[in-house]
């Protein structure tokens, strides 16, 4: 199969048949990498819903190279051969991009400080690049109270941005989806019909792929704050998955652990319930060592040693 | 008298019978069909009829149905479009109501023409009413032997389902209306691919509007050739036109496209002028969802042409001075209607009825609507305005589907030839009507 030349900002990239522009972008890296609020990687079927991605091709491709007449989700847009698009470089998208992270925040409660999202918050990121000094909304917001879906799971409407990642979590990962999204428009809600329904050995993975604060571990809940712990990764013998994690350490003790996020927030394996709430002893874990932290992350700021390089190893 | 196709026997009593309505020459375009017309020959007569959707896009019906794969070893399915929702569109309710079988033989024939054995007719949940009259109706077709196994002895199996929504007007957008019928909820899909190459099940799927369907008995038996010689330019044969609001004669008529606005709002045989001989203010021409035009835009053109009731004519001057013929729904008003009120209206219904799935309707258009509910109730400020111009500007075109558009286009129109009225809710602080 040949490959097909793709140009994104004026840098060119060959992919395969079939890859989105999402994904060809990832492949150059770096700044050209449209964010995604919705789009998973791991998960069929996601993206094209929160329109951050969207991007402008003004080149259709080599055969047809009339651009595209509106903004293109690049998640889920293939890329075509001689295709050229524009994403930072397109003052259109830059300008939706914008417009979008207002909207994302129209009802957003902006409790950040105390959100225990906050340090690793997609939509922290978003606003932080893309949005605006003021807030134009003098009205009210939509509110709901937060709900215990699981046992170990907080979710928090208020701060859900309805990427519907988690429900295909709940399809694809867990055997049965109890939860899902009630209503529609701006009062559609992720819910659950019976209180505390969500009881699945996966479901945790539901507050790894949430790109908000919207799931949150009910056992790392108010412990602390994610730059003042310590990400090392570590294994351990488990029959229900890979068992291969992230320990969130304070000191010797742990005091969360996820799955392993790649630079684009999403994880590599996705880990029990049983390896992800229940061990929290470090008896439990081989611990490999500090995992390695993008040098812009918050999570790598104070306490850590920076070098020169592009990201930092954590000291111990 | 303009040729009447769809409204032509719907005074007669018991059409939604079947002997009535095969003694008006009903199924006659079946029989000359399924007996003497390949399935390509029906398509081309729709081809050469230029028959458009009369869903509201007005996507020409011959070449959506050339989108599909014939040789595709998939079932193909035909699916009816009956989830009429928006605001000032009421026209095939009535064909339904009283004129089931046309539609019934419409499916019939396009089902036959795209080698589809099922269809399926996607009823609006609010109409139940109609889908029982439909149910009636198929089970007649069913037993007068039109539909089901070898129909008319010529080999060819048609099943035909009525299916309700659940009231949902995203539903009436196609994929949404898939997703619906499938069984899930109703979120439009992303696309590309289009229903053509995966709809229904993941099968080619073709999805047509009441009304474009009823159409095709009159084609069929006439041929395309009589269909195209109806109308003006590329807009060709009739229309139904839901005529509602400040009028003396509100109603669905049936107009040959090209008809000049102003003939169809004064004369008697159609509107029958303003009430009270009121002064005509402002005209939304096609459903809520298109950019309403004031008196002097919509009877002439920027140009100066008399506007005419054509895909065309209506749609001459782009958004900045024209509109769109959309589904028909002429909504009039009167120098006494207030425009921000009306436009709260409409984007009260945007706001209820968005799928919530994508950001920039979910937020802008509970934003819009709560900024117009400001402003009408006079708390709005003049900053308001521009803001609503900049939010329905990003609506637009950053959607999944047509509704973010739909929910766009009446604000930024309505505040582009009315802004005055705007400041003066503004000014003084409260509606001046």
């Amino acid at each position: 199969m040949p490959l097909l030349k793709v140009t994104i900002d004026n840098i060119e990239v060959e992919v395969e048949a079939g890859t989105t522009i999402m994904n060809a972008a990832r492949k150059i890296g770096g700044h050209v990498v449209p964010p995604a609020m919705c789009y998973y990687s791991k998960l069929e079927g996601s993206g094209g819903k929160c329109r951050t991605c969207l991007v402008k091709v003004s080149q259709g491709s080599a055969k047809d190279p009339r651009p595209m007449p509106k903004l293109v989700a690049s998640c889920r847009t293939m890329v075509q051969d001689g295709m050229v698009v524009q994403n930072t470089t397109s003052p259109e998208a830059m300008e939706s991009r914008r417009a979008i992270t207002e909207f994302l925040l129209v009802n957003h409660p902006l409790d950040c400080p105390v959100c225990d999202q906050a340090g690793e918050c997609h939509l922290q990121d978003l606003s932080y690049v893309h949005g605006i000094q003021e807030t134009r909304t003098v009205e009210e917001r939509r509110t709901f109270k937060p709900i215990d879906i699981g046992d170990k799971i907080k979710l928090n409407m208020n701060r859900c941005i309805l990427c519907y990642r988690c429900v295909m979590v709940g399809d694809q990962i867990t055997d049965k989806r109890v939860h899902g999204v009630l209503g529609r428009g701006d009062h559609s809600e992720i819910s659950t019909h019976i209180l505390n329904a969500v009881d699945n050995d996966f479901s945790g993975n539901m507050i790894d792929v949430c790109p908000v604060g919207a799931l949150t571990d009910n056992t790392f809940r108010f412990k602390s704050r994610v730059w003042f712990t310590k990400p090392f990764d570590a294994h351990r013998e488990c029959s229900k998955c890979s068992g291969k994690v992230a320990l969130w350490m304070k000191g010797e003790e742990i005091l969360r652990v996820t799955g392993r996020k790649d630079k684009y927030g999403e994880v590599e394996e996705f880990i029990c319930n049983d390896c992800r709430f229940d061990r929290k002893e470090l008896k439990d874990w081989v611990v490999e060592g500090p995992r390695t932290i993008e040098r812009h992350s918050v999570i790598s700021q104070n306490h850590y040693e920076t070098s020169p390089g592009k990201s930092v190893r954590v000291s111990k | 008298m303009a040729t009447q196709i769809l409204l032509k026997n719907i005074d007669v009593p018991g059409l939604a019978e079947i002997q009535v309505y095969r003694k008006l020459g009903g199924y006659t375009a079946v029989e000359k069909a399924l007996k003497t017309l390949s399935p390509d020959e029906v398509t081309d007569e729709v081809k050469k009829s230029g028959l458009k959707g009369r869903g509201g896009a007005g996507f020409p019906t011959g070449m959506k149905w050339s989108f599909i794969d014939k040789q595709s070893q998939k079932a193909k399915y035909l699916v009816c479009n009956y989830d009429e929702s928006e605001p000032g569109t009421f026209k095939d309710r009535h064909i339904g109501q009283l004129n089931p079988h046309q539609l019934i033989e419409g499916m019939i024939l396009g089902s036959y023409a795209l080698g589809a054995n099922t269809a399926y007719i996607y009823i609006r949940g609010e109409l139940f009413y109609v889908l029982r009259i439909i149910e009636k109706a198929i089970a007649e077709a069913y037993k007068n032997g039109f539909l089901g196994e070898n129909i008319l002895g010529s080999g060819y199996s048609l099943d035909l389902y009525c299916h309700p929504g659940a009231g949902a007007y995203i539903c009436g957008e196609e994929t949404a209306l898939l997703e619906s019928l499938e069984g899930k909820r109703g979120n439009p899909r992303i696309k590309p691919p289009f229903p053509a190459i995966v709809g229904l099940y993941g099968s080619p799927t073709v999805v047509n509007n009441v009304e474009t369907i009823a159409t095709l008995p009159w084609i069929v038996n006439n041929g395309g050739e009589a269909y195209s010689a109806i109308g003006i330019g590329n807009s060709k044969g009739t229309k139904l036109i839901s005529a509602c609001g400040h009028i003396n004669k509100p109603g669905i008529y049936e107009i040959e496209l090209g008809l000049p606005v102003e003939e169809f709002i004064y004369s008697d045989e159609y509107c029958g002028g303003i009430r009270n001989g009121n002064k005509l203010k402002a005209v939304v021409a096609g459903g809520s969802s298109v950019p309403i035009l004031p008196a002097n835009l919509i009877l002439k053109t920027a140009a100066g042409e008399p506007r005419l009731m054509s895909y065309e004519s209506l749609s001459e001057g782009g958004f900045q001075t024209g509109t769109m013929l959309g589904s028909g729904g002429f909504i009039v008003m009167d120098h006494t209607a207030c425009i921000v009120k009306n436009l709260l209206t409409f984007a009260r219904f945007y706001r209820h009825e968005s799928c919530g799935q994508c950001s920039p309707c979910r937020e802008g258009t509970s934003w819009m609507e709560k900024i117009l509910m400001r402003i009408e109730g006079g708390q709005g400020t003049m900053k308001d305005i521009d803001l609503l111009v900049d939010i329905a500007k990003h609506v637009e075109g950053n959607t999944i589907c047509p509704l973010g558009d739909a929910a766009a286009w009446p604000v930024a129109s309505a505040i582009r030839h009315f802004r005055e009225e705007f400041e003066e809710h503004v000014k003084l602080q409260k509606c001046p009507f």
